[in-house]
């Protein structure tokens, strides 16, 4: 039981927080400009990466390399929504997702130019766990859950208190009522890509800790965290968090030796999420919390 | 008269190749072009018909599933099928909703079978690949057995460019645009929008599940390495997008151009020192994506502009047909 707890659904729990991260960009995405963008995954990646800028050519800790990867993503969240996809936007919006396609390769393909395409590490060497009543937890593990605690809080404050913030909920609501209201949509998008930017630099920094950095890290998260995001519900951040905690458990947890044999073979733990999401947009395509959907 | 020889296998090896992305790119047309389905799978397509007619014509071996010897062109048939049997389902599920989770569905199914192909060792022998799939024409001298097997291709593009046209023109066609252009409007006109829509969506998977089972009897090996996202998914978008979708002309001349323009880029990055020369392979992927952006920005129609179908004949001369403007 204790094996249960320590090695599938901790494990569950930390990657179900990166999802989660994730999938509630996806989310804010889809609600504001109704694009899946399917970038996402790679400017998780770059976020990765900057912050590896910071561990290697600054000597920081990765902790401390958190909030640089933080503005430089999301700077370049609002550089590239300026020069893609903005003059993109009076067409029909699946022209932006294909151009959401094309920045994903650029985005991957800078990476392997800057950095190579081999793997990297923030630390190298093995951190002890802790062991507690059984538990073992590891100082990464607890920092990755309760850094993606305060994130998601630091979010909702963010939509609920501030004036940008319910300004975002206002165009993610009704657009052309937003508009008639004197609320700057440009604004609010260019405020969007801030806060979409700022958590896939934190997505990827916790998957970089929680395992190492490779230039493909981020095309292997998009799909659970579309499966969480549809999961959810589309364009519903709070259901992301159902959601991606859905996901990185059943996608640990899949992997349990309950009769001998893992459940599922690690090789096809993939496989979870996808099967997950069409068994959702079978039975209730909306998601969980009732999203947009059609 | 070497060079000469050489130059002429090069010419007819680019040339080959690029039919073969033709044939994906007009299946693509199909889905996207004509009905706005959006498939960002077709690496998954392609695969299942290169493995599928691999499996079915290579001799016995113990290191995959198969190897029936069977005739090519029935290879080419299963490839097509089993590659719409694919699609159905994927159809059915995903076309009545929003065009991104088509989008995201196929991105999936792609990478699963990536995963199985890679996995898989009795069926498709991993990660190593299947090997010695027979390739037609191999017993005619040198350059006759390339050209003969370019011949094939160009044929085979032919055909379907002279179907596509045809089902252009065709009422099927027509509803497509309809579909694709005003779906309420063509539900109200009595069209059962999602029936068309699995049609295409299969029809066009069967394409590129055909172009699949051509690339495997040309390049003779397959391994999952051949089936990545980025040359199989990826570059047929940049494809048609270029020649301009919606048009079965702008798809072949795109693949062609687009395909001539790579391979070309690639003879001038090898002349570089091997640590460039890697470099510069990723540096190619990051200006063909910067392509993608200006064309999408600037000549969003690509090189050949859509054009509606004429409309047809009045069946009988008493009925003056009105009828709206075609957007």
């Amino acid at each position: 039981m204790l094996d249960f707890v320590n090695f599938y659904l901790i494990p569950g729990i930390v990657i179900g927080s990166i999802y989660t991260l994730g999938a509630i960009g996806i989310s804010l995405i889809f609600s504001i400009l109704r694009i899946a963008h399917l970038a996402h995954g790679d400017l998780i990646a770059l976020g990765a990466y900057f912050a590896l800028f910071g561990v290697v050519e600054l000597g920081w800790s990765p902790y401390m390399a958190l909030p640089l990867a933080m503005i430089l993503t999301a700077a370049t969240s609002i550089g590239m929504d300026r020069l893609c996809y903005r003059p993109l936007r009076r067409m029909r919006t699946v022209m932006v997702i294909i151009a959401s396609f094309g920045v994903a390769l650029m985005l991957r393909s800078a990476i392997m130019l800057i950095w190579g395409p081999g793997t990297e590490v923030y630390q190298s060497g093995i951190q002890r766990p802790m062991i507690w009543a059984g538990l073992r937890l590891q100082e990464k593990h607890l920092f990755i859950v309760g850094a993606a605690v305060v994130l998601v809080a630091l979010l909702h404050l963010f939509l609920t208190r501030t004036t940008t913030g319910k300004a975002m909920r206002a165009v993610s609501d009704d657009p052309d009522l937003a508009r008639v209201c004197g609320i700057r949509t440009e604004a609010v998008i260019r405020a969007m890509w801030g806060v979409a930017g700022c958590l896939c630099a934190a997505a990827g920094v916790f998957l970089g800790l929680d395992t190492q950095l490779n230039p493909l890290m981020g095309f292997s998260l998009l799909l659970p965290m579309f499966a969480a995001a549809i999961l959810g519900g589309i364009g519903k951040p709070y259901g992301a968090i159902v959601g991606g905690m859905v996901i990185g458990i059943a996608e640990e947890v899949s992997t349990y030796p309950l009769f001998g044999d893992p459940l599922v073979s690690p090789t096809y733990k993939a496989a979870i999420a996808f099967t997950l999401m069409v068994l959702m947009l079978l039975w209730r395509p909306t998601g969980l919390f009732k999203g947009r959907v059609l | 008269m070497e060079s000469a020889t050489g130059l002429l296998l090069y010419a007819t090896a680019v040339l080959t190749l690029g039919g073969i992305y033709a044939i994906l790119a007009l299946g693509l047309n199909i889905q996207w072009g004509f009905t706005g389905l959006f498939n960002l799978g077709i690496a998954g397509f392609f695969a299942v018909g290169a493995y599928s007619s691999a499996i079915l014509t290579a001799r016995p071996s113990p290191e995959h599933f198969g190897g029936f010897g069977l005739p090519m062109p029935l290879g080419l048939l299963a490839a097509a099928l089993l590659a719409g049997l694919l699609a159905w389902p994927i159809g059915r599920l995903t076309l009545r909703l929003k065009a991104d989770y088509l989008a995201i569905a196929t991105i999936g199914i792609a990478e699963i079978l990536r995963l199985v192909l890679k996995n898989e060792q009795g069926l498709t022998n991993g990660a190593v690949g299947i090997s010695h799939i027979p390739r037609p024409f191999e017993s005619l001298p040198r350059p006759y057995d390339e050209l003969a097997f370019l011949g094939m291709v160009a044929g085979i593009v032919l055909v379907l460019y002279w179907a596509l046209e045809r089902a252009r023109r065709a009422p099927w066609g027509r509803i497509m645009r309809a579909i694709r252009d005003n779906e309420a409007s063509a539900e109200a006109a009595g069209k059962n929008a999602m029936a068309f829509k699995l049609e295409a969506f299969v029809f066009g998977s069967m394409i590129m599940g055909l172009g699949g089972g051509v690339y495997a009897h040309y390049v003779k090996f397959i391994s999952p390495e051949a089936f990545e996202p980025l040359m199989s998914t990826f570059i047929v978008w940049v494809m048609l997008v270029a020649g301009g979708s919606g048009n079965n002309r702008g798809a072949i001349a795109g693949a062609l151009a687009i395909w001539a323009i790579w391979s070309m880029t690639e003879i001038l990055t090898s002349q570089l020192s091997a640590d460039w020369t890697t470099r510069a392979a990723y540096l190619r992927v990051f200006l063909i994506g910067l392509f993608l952006q200006i064309i999408l920005q600037r000549a969003p129609h690509g090189m050949f502009r859509e054009v509606p179908p004429p409309p047809p004949e009045p069946s009988s001369p008493r009925q003056p047909e009105s009828r709206s403007a075609d957007t």
